[in-house]
């Protein structure tokens, strides 16, 4: 029995296959490394891509609300049409950013907005336009008019006012050859600028107002004088009334559209003063109507472009000072952790002094210091990273302590790996996660320390062709309850900023490190 | 013994960083130019007693003057321009009622709130009620505290006609900051206030419970026979609250300093308003006293918070030897 299996002849032996070598089989599916791995988590957090996706269109709109507006730039402004509430043509025909604003008006005001649209019609000084027929005109400011309420006595009618018709009439002092200018253009567009001047007479309460171009009293009491030289008070009559024009007239009757307003004695130099319905004169100095998707500032500037800028600015300042951060924070914070001991004792009694110093305290300083040498954002950078590392610091020393003891520490140490690049090679990428996760977190921070400062006037940044959120909300601040969009529109912004860059550190956080899942925050 | 010893050397530790940041500070406030009034008998006083108090003498001289002035006579300069040639102390101790008292109201109204709302997420994890309330607070958190000032005036003062827009002044109120009247004018801003506080609250309180709730004592607390309620209130809360409470002792001490915002836009006559309104009149000795106040407010806070642990949980009371 044992020989059976003992004594088998070689030749009953054979190779199973052919005596090839064996080779391990190479794989088949991909290795997946440490960032696509985290790519992977942070895919799967559906909050942080939507976050991730507001901020990329919060960028594009901030790169290309100015691109896009070729009429002008973000330094074009218009006095006239400051605190404007949004207004787009197109738009305004499925009934947003149309441009009118709900108001209570008393008869007198109610006559007062409906004269301007009266007048508008009635460019020769004709006159006897009945309010009615005015209704239609495409520079009546008043679009609709609500049922008549009594309130302490006195009538109050609801109306929707055009916010950029309501500007009406004003007076300029024009030079002559713009003057002759303006009458081309009209000839040509068909579109009235100049309209009659208005007599400074009794019936006329105050000369520098070209709204009040019909017979009033003192008391803006809209006025029908008779031959006889007496007055009686138009009533408003249901929308149904003709007002008595106070023009201007030469010795024929016809209105008088221009005044010598001095300039010089010479024809060539002399200035004219005018009458102009403001919408079209925009158009004749622009080229284009008064369009603002997001309304004006309350200086004038298009809300769109200085929100771009504001946001350009805060993202700016907030990716500049969490790049320094890292950076600074790095390399303090694998020093502290990788020699430990009294260095470290040293060095973290340095972070501990500097940040007890209260921030505020630290960019007022600066401010007042450097504002005048160096400008404004610098030293607002400054201040920001002066402290801002210290965050990111205590993360990696953490990291590294963490470490810094491990096996393959060791080993590299034992085969003669010099402290750097132990430091950089060995220990660094493997707590690169957390690092870049913590000075993601720094970004909401920045963003709303910059607009604290800039909303409070420690940081001045408003100018014609920079601004900040902050600036804008407090320019608002004073006046916003008659015009909520300019504080509505940069207040959702900072918000949408706020929350989206939250939610994307807090998914960077999680992808990086699953384990710490909502254990502890970002900042509010 | 031990803990003595810890909460010594933390003390000592604070009072140098508060020294080397109140020098850094002087050194730098007393490096600006100053700007004289232009009422000319007004500037005369005041330069005069600028030469007697030493401030044209080098800046070392200077800080040796003003830490004498300090320990002998509590006097941390004067007011030369906001509440001319009083002394800088009695300027910020006349605006600490009115940030004490509003932030006071806001946290004691945040807190049951905020706790309650994170107890009910932790304990309903997973469920649309822990959805719900946690994607608000996240909203609530993120959401800076200027835009709930604007949304709680717009709404209640602007649309409802409910509550005054800015707090009454002292005169006012019937000369109390306590008179019925103070309060009702003080509730929007304790409102806007307290969106964030309620919200940080919760997300903490939800977090330290959540995890308290998962550990090991929690299932033998249940084998032992404890009802859920039982063992969530009695073991898992108490646990969790050994993170949270030194939170709100320090948040305690913190509304000391207050929000520099919430002041101004209720223009109420606290002590960050006087800060703001200290570099806009260019007034730097209440600059200074503001800010040696904000930084021993912060510093005093965060040693608070540390020691109040070591109270608190024996663990860590052990773990210091």
């Amino acid at each position: 029995m044992d020989d059976k299996f003992n004594k088998i002849p070689k030749d009953k032996f054979e190779f199973a296959d052919g005596g090839d070598v064996y080779h391990d089989k190479s794989l088949s599916t991909k290795p997946v490394g440490y960032f696509r791995d985290a790519f992977n988590r942070f895919r799967k957090s559906k909050a942080a891509v939507v976050a991730a996706i507001i901020i990329a269109l919060i960028v594009l709109f901030a790169i290309f609300a100015p691109l896009f507006n070729t009429r002008y730039d973000s330094s074009f402004m218009d006095p006239y049409y400051a605190r404007k509430v949004p207004r787009n043509i197109a738009l305004s025909k499925i009934g947003i950013a149309d441009g009118t604003v709900s108001r209570d008006s008393s008869e007198k005001g109610l006559i007062y907005n409906l004269s301007i649209g009266i007048g508008a019609e009635d460019g020769e000084g004709k006159g006897g336009i009945s309010s009615k027929d005015a209704m239609d005109g495409y520079y009546q400011p008043v679009k609709k008019i609500g049922d008549k309420k009594q309130s302490a006595g006195s009538s109050i009618y609801p109306i929707k006012l055009e916010n950029y018709l309501e500007v009406g009439f004003i007076y300029r002092q024009i030079p002559r050859s713009q003057y002759a200018e303006i009458v081309e253009w009209q000839n040509q567009t068909g579109l009235r600028v100049l309209y009659p001047l208005v007599a400074d007479n009794g019936y006329c309460p105050d000369p520098t107002e070209a709204n009040y171009w019909y017979k009033m009293d003192s008391r803006l009491n809209p006025l029908r004088v008779g031959a006889d030289g007496k007055t009686s008070v138009i009533s408003y009559n249901d929308n149904n009334f003709t007002l008595e024009d106070n023009y201007l007239r030469d010795e024929a009757g016809n209105p008088v559209y221009y005044q010598y307003a001095g300039g010089g004695s010479s024809a060539e130099n002399a200035e004219y003063k005018v009458r102009v319905l403001y919408y079209n004169y925009y158009r004749y100095v622009n080229g284009f109507e008064p369009q603002y998707l997001f309304g004006t500032d309350s200086q004038g500037y298009d809300l769109a472009l200085r929100l771009a800028s504001g946001i350009k600015l805060s993202l700016l300042v907030a990716l500049f000072v969490s790049v320094i951060n890292l950076f600074i924070g790095a390399v303090y914070g694998a020093i502290e952790g990788y020699y430990g001991g009294k260095t470290d004792l040293i060095m973290e009694r340095i972070s501990d002094i500097l940040s007890g110093m209260p921030f505020i305290v630290l960019a007022t300083l600066f401010q007042l210091h450097f504002a005048a040498k160096v400008g404004v954002i610098p030293s607002l950078l400054f201040a920001f990273v002066l402290t801002g590392w210290i965050g990111t610091a205590s993360t990696v020393r953490t990291q590294f302590y963490r470490f810094k003891n491990q096996e393959y520490v060791l080993a590299a140490r034992t085969l003669g790996a010099r402290d750097r690049r132990i430091i950089w090679k060995h220990i660094f990428p493997n707590s690169l996660g957390m690092i870049i996760t913590s000075s993601a977190l720094v970004i909401p921070g920045v963003i709303f320390n910059e607009s604290m400062l800039s909303f409070l006037g420690i940081v001045n940044l408003g100018n014609s062709s920079t601004t900040s959120l902050g600036t804008l909300l407090s320019d608002a601040s004073a006046i916003w309850t008659n015009c909520p969009h300019l504080m509505l529109f940069p207040a959702i912004v900072i918000s949408l900023l706020m929350i989206c860059f939250n939610l994307f550190g807090n998914g960077l956080r999680d992808a990086f490190n699953p384990g710490l899942r909502g254990t502890e925050g970002g900042n509010g | 013994m031990r803990m003595f010893k810890y909460v010594v050397k933390r003390v000592l530790l604070m009072l140098l960083s508060f020294f080397v940041i109140i020098t850094v500070c002087f050194v730098l406030v007393r490096m600006l130019p100053r700007n004289l009034p232009t009422d000319k008998n007004l500037a005369a006083v005041i330069e005069a007693r600028w030469e007697a108090l030493g401030y044209n003498k080098p800046i070392i001289v200077q800080y040796g003057i003003y830490l004498k002035n300090i320990f002998t006579a509590w006097d941390f300069g004067t007011s030369w321009y906001i509440s001319t040639l009083t002394p800088a102390w009695d300027v910020i101790v006349d605006r600490l009622a009115p940030t004490v008292l509003v932030n006071l109201y806001s946290l004691l109204f945040s807190i049951p709130i905020g706790l309650l709302l994170g107890i009910l997420a932790a304990v309903k994890k997973n469920k649309w009620q822990d959805t719900f309330i946690s994607t608000a607070t996240m909203i609530f958190i993120s959401v800076p505290s200027y835009v709930y000032a604007f949304l709680v005036q717009y709404f209640f003062y602007y649309k409802l006609g409910w509550f005054p827009a800015i707090v009454s002044s002292l005169a006012d109120a019937g000369g109390s900051w306590l008179s019925p009247k103070m309060f009702y004018s003080m509730i929007l801003p304790v409102l806007a206030l307290s969106f964030g506080e309620i919200a940080g609250l919760c997300r903490y309180t939800r977090a330290e419970l959540t995890e308290t709730l998962t550990s090991d004592y929690m299932l033998l607390a249940r084998t032992k026979g404890l009802t859920r309620g039982q063992a969530t209130v009695r073991h898992a809360l108490r646990n969790a609250m050994v993170p949270i409470l030194p939170m709100i002792i320090s948040s305690f001490i913190s509304i000391l300093g207050g929000s520099m915002i919430i002041e101004q836009i209720f223009s109420i006559p606290g002590v960050g308003k006087l800060y703001i309104q200290s570099i806009q009149l260019l007034d730097y000795d209440v600059f200074m006293m503001d800010t040696v106040f904000y930084t021993f407010i912060g510093l005093l806070a965060g040693i608070v918070v540390d020691i109040s642990y070591g109270f608190i949980d024996p663990r860590i009371r052990m773990g210091e030897r």
